[in-house]
């Protein structure tokens, strides 16, 4: 059952998320992803973009097997996303989902940051010191004992990075990372996601942001794939934009941005 | 709402750093199950019955003093009580047997007793859940009870709660605004038919938040079961403390049961 991790029979190491041809259709008949393929290498921080109803949240939850592919396959670091190793991939995939709320549902931080660990049976001293790192990681050391509910919406938010990052995953995957936040809970996210050496994924309609952390980016709509290339790139695509209803921020020039 | 940082359900919890406070939440649980139950297994006809009553207030006021809950703090516990204290009203009118006039009125001898006993036993059991209330903050009392061995579900179910009262109340309150900011007044009838659906949407609102903290939870791992940290070993000297309250309670009832 255990397949091996080098199956793809290359030189190069796995990537950290390999999409092949995936289709999936609701169970009410809405088919909403039509033969996605996509490869992120590791290390690479990767935007996803697209208009509401693309397919984005769909693509997102099968990449941890909340949802199981109509057709196609996901493989994280060389493992299938499959029933047998439903555990294991929902530790190499983070999920930050984008109400905070709904993720930080235990009665404190530290808890809520333990969450993950404990689910993975690891041992009482590892745990903490895994939610020490991960609180230190998103700069909100000292915290562990605060309730979620006494904490800024930005804070909560880098919270709910923290209880992922504790499970150490291969791929970090973001939905609206910035949705909601002001503009210093903006800045300090970013701040806190640059700093982090993993393989990330962000779910967005942040083009600036999207620029200013990820050096690519895929545009999704209608179930496909129909751009993938350098973010800066798309960005001053005007016509691929209004294609897919994107749409940068008045006055906003990728071609001007550091 | 309103009831400041420490939220809805939180509001009950009096600060402090007394011995009740300090106690574990399960030893406390068990203690104020224990006088509950000393408490109702007291003979309501017995003719000491009242001067048991008085034992265990005493007790149960001395322990408040210890825990340093004010006397308005408990009277605000028995509000939860007055739908009993309706029913104890009623039952010397509606019950049978031999009957004694107060008050130009015939009420029920036996219906007086009873009524006179539930209320007595009724208030004691809150007083002592008050103080429970007033020293451990609800995330303890919820460990506490997984500490019980409380079906976890139903365990779990209670951590939702605390959780989500203030996210759910938040949310009832921003509808509310959002509807007096339209001019909206809930003071006729016909506001039933804008209340309603409100309710409705906030039923349905709070099931899929339900629904994606699910989500959350699968994504990271979640088996059924909440692994819960490690348990803090309790000196039998804390046991000893927490069981003092029942113990007394059972002592009163037993000189009670021996000398009556």
């Amino acid at each position: 059952m255990n397949a091996p991790p080098s199956s793809a029979g290359s030189s190069r190491p796995e990537p950290s998320l390999r999409v092949e041809d995936l289709a999936f259709a609701y169970p009410d008949g809405h088919q909403a992803l039509f033969g996605v393929d996509l490869r992120i290498e590791q290390g690479e921080r990767v935007a996803l973009l697209g208009p509401n109803g693309a397919g984005k949240t769909t693509l997102v939850l099968h990449l941890n097997g909340i949802l199981r592919a109509g057709r196609g396959s996901v493989t994280v670091a060389g493992l299938p996303v499959d029933r047998a190793h439903l555990q294991e991939v929902r530790r190499r995939v983070g999920i930050v989902f984008q109400d905070p709320d709904d993720q930080l549902f235990m009665p404190t931080v530290g808890e809520d940051v333990a969450f993950g660990p404990r689910n993975l049976g690891l041992p009482e001293a590892e745990v903490a010191a895994r939610v020490a790192a991960a609180l230190d990681q998103v700069g909100m050391t000292g915290s562990a004992d605060r309730p979620p509910h006494h904490l800024s919406f930005g804070q909560r938010r880098r919270v709910a990075v923290a209880t992922v990052l504790s499970m150490h995953p291969e791929v970090l995957v973001l939905d609206e990372p910035s949705s909601n936040l002001d503009p210093a809970g903006r800045r300090e996210l970013a701040e806190v996601l640059q700093a982090l050496p993993v393989t990330m994924l962000m779910v967005t309609h942040d083009l600036p942001y999207a620029l200013q952390l990820c050096p690519r980016s895929v545009v999704l709509d209608g179930g496909i794939v129909v751009a993938d290339g350098p973010t800066r790139e798309l960005l001053a695509d005007t016509e691929l934009l209004a294609r897919h209803r994107l749409e940068l921020p008045y006055g906003f020039d990728p071609a001007n941005v550091p | 709402m309103g009831a400041g940082h420490g939220g809805v359900l939180g509001a009950a919890y009096v600060a402090g750093d007394s011995p009740a406070h300090r106690l574990e939440p399960h030893l406390k649980l068990v203690a104020v199950l224990g006088f509950a139950l000393v408490v109702v297994a007291t003979p309501v006809h017995a003719p000491w019955a009242w001067a048991a009553y008085g034992g265990y207030l005493a007790l149960v006021l001395g322990v408040a003093a210890v825990a340093g809950v004010r006397p308005g703090r408990l009277a605000r516990g028995l509000v939860v009580e007055v739908p009993f204290v309706v029913f104890a009203l009623l039952l010397p009118v509606v019950a049978r047997g031999p009957r004694v006039d107060v008050l130009g009125l015939s009420l029920s001898e036996s219906g007086l007793a009873a009524a006179g006993g539930l209320l007595a036993k009724a208030t004691l059991s809150v007083l002592a859940a008050t103080v429970l209330a007033a020293t451990t903050q609800p995330r303890e009392l919820v460990r506490g009870l997984e500490r019980l061995r409380l079906p976890s579900v139903l365990v779990q179910i209670l951590m939702f709660m605390f959780r989500y009262a203030d996210v759910v109340g938040g949310e009832l309150r921003r509808m509310r605004v959002a509807r007096e900011s339209r001019g909206f007044r809930g003071r006729h009838v016909g506001a039933l038919r804008v209340l309603g659906p409100a309710a409705g949407s906030l039923f349905i609102r709070s099931y899929e938040r339900g629904e994606r903290v699910h989500l959350a939870m699968l994504s990271r791992g979640y088996t059924g079961r909440m692994p819960s940290g490690p348990a803090a070993v309790v000196p039998a000297q804390a046991w000893l403390t927490a069981l003092a309250l029942p113990l007394a309670a059972g002592a009163v009832l037993a000189s009670g049961l021996l000398l009556g």
